[in-house]
């Protein structure tokens, strides 16, 4: 049922003050206070990997990076550690972009969830290069939460696209 | 043939070729931030883009607290009332008989041509929020090389030294708790004057008090506060009590763990003490982290 409506369904237009507002809401849910809580999905990535998937002549690499970069300096690590992670999450995203849509909401689910893993395993290579240590498994907690999330998050962020002006039976916008 | 997309698809360079650009860009920043320190002149322009972000972001928890302490009932707060009184009250001798000590410390002093130890100008703080990084254990602090505050200067709450301050923004600082594990601070033990360096440790929120000899005197429950020999830290602030030692005779160290005394999951409010007015250290003494302890530890047990 899902695949119909994602396949044949015509959506309107993103709206990049939607992007915009989407991104900024995300940032600030990362850099809410947690206080290092185990399993806090990085809300940003998800957000980020959506319009990779969803637009992705508006939202790119560069876009990702700079995201990163501010996430960076806002939590203290290590300069270029999100950056990175979240080009290369931005790339990947863009690489299955094209087939990711024609599966139902979880099996998407499950494509999020291998590159929200690779991103953080990335990460965690860089860090224990420069030093760190490993900080247990529950690390990876974060990605399967944000990976469960993601019908409510595609349900939510496809909203706006999906208001159509003059509501009509016969037309499938 | 190859086949060129007419120009009005045009979509710039190719996804792989972003993708190494950013990466080198990235990479680049990662090791002059990590091996060499020069990316701090571009994380201090980041941080005041991101410093309106953080502030919002710390709204809804100043609205939280706002609100709790609006609906704090009166009973609590009389209760408090009179509990901080009683305190006070007992504290009153001790305060009285300090300012007599203190005085009479500073006549001897005089007298042996001491240098007078000027109370340091500390500045107080309240904790912003604590940085979501699993890999190192930091505070940012409301204030920032605007409030004069310096990097290196120790950092206290009311019942101990939580850590002290690594990166200095504008209007924020980072301080590094020190169960960060490439934080390390030199200490001694209350009872018996015995000098250690406690490390980072390995556990989540705790201390590890490194090369201690396993016949070490040192008994669970022990105090032990700042040694002062750094230059760093005032000598005698309470830092952290003895949880546990395992004397395992095939080491020739001990392993001791620490709890640390202040606590900055209990309160938001914290002093950043100034560096007092010093003899020049030794030079070893200057740089008190990292010092990569695991090979050290490896070459001696050898």
């Amino acid at each position: 049922m899902q695949i119909q409506e994602q396949a044949q369904r015509i959506l309107l237009p993103a709206k990049v003050s939607f992007i915009v507002l989407t991104m900024a809401l995300a940032l600030l849910f990362n850099l809410l206070p947690w206080r290092n809580t185990a399993g806090v999905p990085d809300l940003t990535a998800a957000v980020l990997a959506f319009w990779c998937i969803h637009q992705p002549r508006r939202v790119g690499i560069g876009i990702a990076w700079t995201l990163g970069l501010l996430l960076d300096v806002g939590n203290g690590a290590l300069l270029g550690q999100h950056a990175l992670g979240y080009a290369v999450l931005a790339f990947l995203a863009f690489a299955v972009h094209r087939r990711i849509l024609w599966f139902p909401l979880w099996q998407q689910a499950l494509h999020l969830l291998l590159l929200l893993l690779s991103t953080q395993l990335l990460t965690l290579a860089i860090r224990i290069v420069a030093g760190a240590s490993f900080p247990g498994w529950t690390y990876f907690s974060g990605s399967f939460i944000c990976a469960a999330l993601w019908p409510v998050l595609s349900f939510l962020l496809l909203l706006p696209q999906r208001q159509a002006e003059m509501m009509d039976e016969n037309r499938p916008i | 043939m190859e086949h060129q997309p007419p120009p009005f698809f045009n979509r710039g360079p190719a996804p792989l070729v972003r993708l190494a650009f950013f990466v080198s860009i990235a990479v680049l920043l990662m090791v002059l931030d990590a091996r060499f320190r020069y990316a701090e002149s571009v994380r201090q322009v980041v941080a005041l883009a991101a410093y309106p972000i953080q502030r919002v972001a710390m709204a809804p928890v100043d609205l939280f607290h706002a609100v709790a302490n609006y609906f704090g009932s009166t009973a609590a707060l009389q209760e408090e009332n009179a509990a901080l009184r009683t305190k006070a009250l007992r504290a009153a001798p001790e305060l009285l008989r300090l300012e007599a000590l203190k005085e009479e410390n500073n006549q001897l002093r005089r007298l042996l041509e001491a240098r007078e130890r000027l109370p340091g100008k500390s500045v107080f703080a309240e904790i912003l929020y604590a940085g979501r990084d699993p890999f190192s254990r930091k505070v940012v602090i409301d204030k920032g090389s605007r409030n004069s505050i310096q990097t290196g200067q120790p950092v206290i709450d009311d019942v101990g030294v939580i850590g002290q301050v690594t990166r200095v923004y504008l209007l924020m600082s980072e301080v590094t708790l020190l169960s960060d594990k490439e934080q390390a601070i030199p200490l001694q033990v209350q009872r018996n004057g015995l000098r250690a360096v406690a490390y980072g440790g390995a556990e989540g929120g705790m201390l590890d008090l490194r090369f201690m000899a396993a016949n070490a005197d040192i008994r669970n429950g022990d105090t032990l506060v700042t040694s002062g020999i750094d230059g760093t830290y005032p000598p005698g602030l309470p830092v952290a009590t003895v949880a546990r030692i395992e004397r395992d005779a095939a080491y020739a160290f001990a392993k001791i763990t620490l709890t640390p005394t202040a606590g900055t999951d209990r309160y938001r409010q914290v002093l950043v003490l100034s560096n007092e007015a010093k003899a020049p250290p030794p030079a070893e003494v200057e740089q008190p982290v990292k010092k990569s302890p695991r090979t050290k530890r490896s070459r001696k047990r050898d």
